[in-house]
């Protein structure tokens, strides 16, 4: 198997006559962390949803965790974590309750569950919460948690969708940290964010402008590229010509 | 002259939490002023009470002069308001929605059609097309254009760009700065640290308390210590690897470069530079950083936490 | 003025551009009246009969003839037991028994009470009881052309509907109970279901923050509905009278007049709930188990209220659909005027009233915490 956990490759999703995401191609190494940026209805959550096997795609094909989306979407939805800003957690279960039932979701076993609830609680300090219900956590100490969650059947790769949407400026450089640590571990990240110094939080950077990926590279070197101070600057001049639709 | 807004010790509780304590600051005639904050810091009930949406528990609130319980109705005549969220018909057309708002304010698309004429030609060429279908920042600007309709004295906005890409963000901002040249005072929430440089001042806010209230240029200048930019081809490990520095406070990642705030009475990082260099970062490139706002609002943070 | 004619003007464009909500409102009152009045007949055809006739003189096959020409009843088998009534009741072959006493004939013509009696196979007590009364109605008329004996009959209950509605047609019982469902439906659900979706959408914070008073919000949300409401309520009686032959034999103006009142009461709840219910789930729900549930149950419009235990005939009186069905079927069947029907009338503008304050009460210039 090669080290390429997701290929894309001329992928592409019409809605009728409008087309979404026009035959991008990619490929993200194990490891990476891969940020997926572009202005809002550029088709971001339309690619993310398809390589999550949510959506079947128009034409074109991509794997994921050496799975085909289309034709073998059970598989690929077992081997990937997500976790977006919107849907994390049941905000009326305790955490333990939360990923008991995620666990479950996934056939883990009850103590295995525990076992790993304990750990990574241990590891975020965050021990007090496990039976606390959701809804009574402070916003940072819940996505670190939904991270968390998304990570509890081991995913070799997870989607975050937003993730830190809204959070303190600690707490959103707190997640970053748990992003780093799984991306060592060998975990492949894909984020997707508004913001641009995320963006240089990450290995590499695709922007997506009218569904098509108009830049791939490092944040160093789009910054070269574009002969920008920051991406920032380089999102500013990608996607600008289109912000007025 | 009166101040457009004024807030005097304000509190607000729901069931077993406070969410604003003891909120106190004036907002000038034609200024344009900044609450900074994350979510669930207190910034939405303060603008239900403003907008006299709420009651507060107690303290006094004033909008134009004019009490936000006693004087409610004529509030309500005078403010603009753009809620939390996307707040418009999703099924009513681009005009239909402005057309609907202008009415029930009394007046017409047409005699307001200077103050709202910049933003509304982009809107224009999609009139006839329903709310819903519009992309993120077009909400936007149209959300904008109803709650400016009928010539507001104070306009709120409430994380008017949360979700919204950093293009669409950066257009929005431009369109304030022209209605504050109007006379227009505004105040905006954000949770975006970078577009707290463009009010003329602003107030840090978490858990319901006012942090710090003072230009974007002067609250740089409450930054305590000694700022370093670093950076290297293993941020991750850099990172670390100052964190357990003695002579690091604290250290954040910031963009391309991570932001070390060193320990108090250190103001020499060259030693620390060195000691990165012998553990192996060769490609490391350090130099004084710039205090920005977020770093600020990162130290009171953490001050108020300890 | 401008203000709440711009609010209905925007109203009816939600309403004219959600298909669902069109469907909704135009489709269900057509569907429920065909469904009640088609498929859902309590009407009786063909049903079997066990006999069992112990004289077996000329009088007895005449009542035999008499049933196995009704359009409601056959004469499935003919039995010389007890036992073998019970028996055709467990092979559901029959559904009624009747047992004709011995001396049957000369008992009815020399001026005794032969005493028929009638037998039914109550596993489905509803169905018993309206094949029960439909045989003692064709026995009593057969008996009476044949005699001036007055049958002492066990089950005189059903004779009084029979009275107005000989046929016992069930969509004479189904139309204003439909009326009122989909008046209710409509006013109740469809007002409190628009005004949570403005606080769902946070429209409700820009109206509120807005020169609007709440009762520029508040009538302006229901009058389209009120107006649609009343033109369904108009729909269900042309389709009853058109296509059902509904007698049509009271007041028109009173109808209407009624059906406006009804709007009102069900508007009212609909306010009510709405200044209540955050969300289109909440006022789903409470719409749905506090109005619905008990309007179709306990307003007689189902099941007759006579049937009910104490309890819930006390409970049924607080329904106001129960007072609506009375007035409508008063107007409509019994062609009864006001004198008849202004008790009914009177609890329904009480209700109303009593709705309208707490709807009123209800609605702050605020926003709920």
């Amino acid at each position: 198997m090669s080290d390429k956990v997701i290929i894309a490759k001329d992928l592409t999703r019409k809605f009728g006559n409008f087309v979404a995401v026009d035959a991008v191609s990619f490929e993200v190494s194990k490891g990476e962390i891969f940020g997926f940026l572009g202005a809002n209805g550029a088709g971001k959550t339309t690619a993310m949803r398809m390589l999550c096997g949510l959506l079947a795609p128009t034409s074109g094909a991509a794997s994921v965790a050496g799975f085909d989306i289309a034709s073998q979407t059970e598989m690929v939805k077992k081997h990937i974590g997500y976790m977006s800003q919107k849907f994390s957690m049941y905000g009326d279960l305790t955490v333990k309750e939360n990923f008991l039932f995620y666990g479950g979701v996934y056939g883990l076993k009850r103590k295995v569950i525990l076992e790993r609830l304990d750990m990574m609680l241990g590891l975020l300090q965050l021990r007090e919460a496990t039976n606390s219900l959701v809804d009574s956590l402070p916003l940072g100490w819940k996505q670190k948690l939904s991270f968390s969650l998304a990570t509890l059947h081991q995913p070799g790769i997870i989607f975050l969708d937003e993730p830190t949407g809204g959070v303190d400026p600690i707490a959103r450089r707190q997640f970053w940290d748990l992003i780093y640590e799984a991306a060592n571990d060998g975990v492949t990240i894909f984020v997707t964010t508004h913001y641009m110094d995320e963006a240089e939080y990450c290995d590499r950077v695709s922007i997506m402008v009218d569904g098509k990926i108009e830049a791939l590279d490092s944040p160093e070197n789009l910054r070269k590229q574009f002969n920008a101070e920051s991406m920032d600057a380089v999102f500013q001049e990608l996607a600008r010509g289109t912000s007025t639709k | 002259m009166k101040p457009a807004i004024s807030i005097q010790k304000l509190n607000k509780s729901y069931k077993d939490e406070q969410a604003l304590k003891n909120i106190s600051f004036d907002v000038e005639q034609g200024e344009l002023f900044g609450l900074i904050g994350p979510d669930g810091a207190g910034k939405s009930t303060l603008f239900r009470i403003l907008t006299t949406l709420l009651l507060a528990d107690n303290g006094e609130a004033e909008v134009m002069g004019l009490d936000v319980v006693d004087d409610f109705r004529n509030i309500r005549n005078r403010i603009g308001y753009m809620p939390g969220r996307f707040s418009l018909y999703q099924d009513l057309t681009v005009e239909e929605n402005l057309d609907f708002f202008a009415t029930i304010f009394g007046t017409t698309i047409e005699a307001n059609y200077d103050l709202i004429k910049d933003i509304y030609v982009q809107l224009e060429p999609f009139k006839d097309r329903p709310a819903g279908k519009l992309s993120g920042g077009m909400k936007q600007k149209l959300a904008l254009c109803c709650a400016l309709i009928h010539k507001p004295e104070v306009l709120f906005l409430d994380e008017p760009t949360t979700g919204v890409d950093p293009v669409s963000r950066k257009e929005f901002w431009q369109m304030l700065k022209r209605l504050k040249q109007q006379g227009i005072a505004i105040l905006v929430s954000t949770p975006y640290m970078d577009e707290a440089a463009l009010c003329d001042r602003i107030a840090l806010i978490q858990k319901g308390e006012i942090l710090s209230i003072a230009s974007p240029e002067s609250i740089n200048d409450s930054f305590h210590g000694t700022l370093v930019a670093m950076k290297s081809h293993r941020m991750y490990e850099l990172l670390k690897a100052l964190r357990i520095h003695p002579k690091v406070e604290s250290c954040y990642a910031f963009g391309e470069y991570l932001n070390a705030t060193l320990v108090e009475g250190v103001t020499d990082w060259k030693p620390i530079e060195q000691d990165m260099r012998d553990k192996g970062f060769d490609d490391l490139v350090a130099h004084d950083a710039t205090v920005g706002i977020e770093n600020v609002f990162m130290q009171l943070l953490s001050k108020t936490e300890a | 003025m401008k203000q709440y004619l711009a609010f209905v003007k925007k109203e009816f464009r939600h309403i004219l551009r959600d298909k669902r909500t069109l469907l909704i409102l135009f489709g269900m009152p057509v569907a429920q009246i065909l469904i009640f009045g088609f498929a859902l007949n309590n009407e009786v055809e063909n049903a079997g009969v066990a006999i069992y006739d112990m004289s077996g003189d000329y009088e007895s096959v005449l009542l035999q003839n008499r049933l196995e020409n009704s359009e409601q009843f056959f004469i499935e088998r003919e039995c010389q037991t007890t036992e073998c009534i019970e028996e055709a009741f467990r092979q559901s072959k029959a559904r009624i028994g009747i047992i004709l006493p011995q001396n049957f004939g000369s008992d009815l013509l020399n001026g005794q009470k032969p005493e028929i009696k009638i037998v039914s196979d109550a596993s489905d007590p509803n169905q018993a009881q309206v094949l029960t009364s439909y045989a003692t109605a064709i026995i009593l008329t057969h008996v009476k052309g044949r005699a001036t004996i007055v049958q002492n009959a066990p089950i005189v209950s059903a004779i009084p509907r029979m009275i107005f509605n000989p046929e016992l047609k069930s969509v004479y019982m189904f139309v204003p109970g439909v009326m009122g469902l989909i008046l209710l439906l409509v006013g109740a659900m469809m007002t409190s279901l628009t005004i949570a979706r403005e606080k769902e959408l946070g429209t409700m914070e820009l109206l509120l923050v807005s020169p609007l008073y709440s009762w520029h919000i508040i009538f302006g949300k229901v009058t389209p509905y009120w107006l649609l409401s009343f033109f369904n309520a108009m729909v269900i009686v042309t389709l009853g009278i058109i296509v059902f032959d509904m007698p049509m034999n009271g007041s028109a103006a009173l109808l209407i007049g009624s059906c406006l009142l009804f709007s009102l009461t069900a508007l009212a709840l609909g306010i009510f709930i709405s200044a209540k219910a955050n969300s289109q789930m909440t006022a789903m729900f409470v719409s749905m188990m506090g109005l619905l549930l008990p309007t179709i149950l306990l307003s007689g419009f189902v099941f007759p209220i006579e049937n009910m235990p104490i309890v819930l005939q006390v409970v049924s009186n607080i329904i106001p659909a129960k007072w609506f069905i009375m007035i409508i079927k008063g107007l409509m069947i019994k062609g009864s005027g006001m004198t008849v029907i202004w008790k009914p009338v009177a609890v329904l503008v009480f209700i109303t009233l009593l709705l309208g304050v707490a709807a009123i009460k209800s609605v702050k210039p605020r926003l709920n915490e």
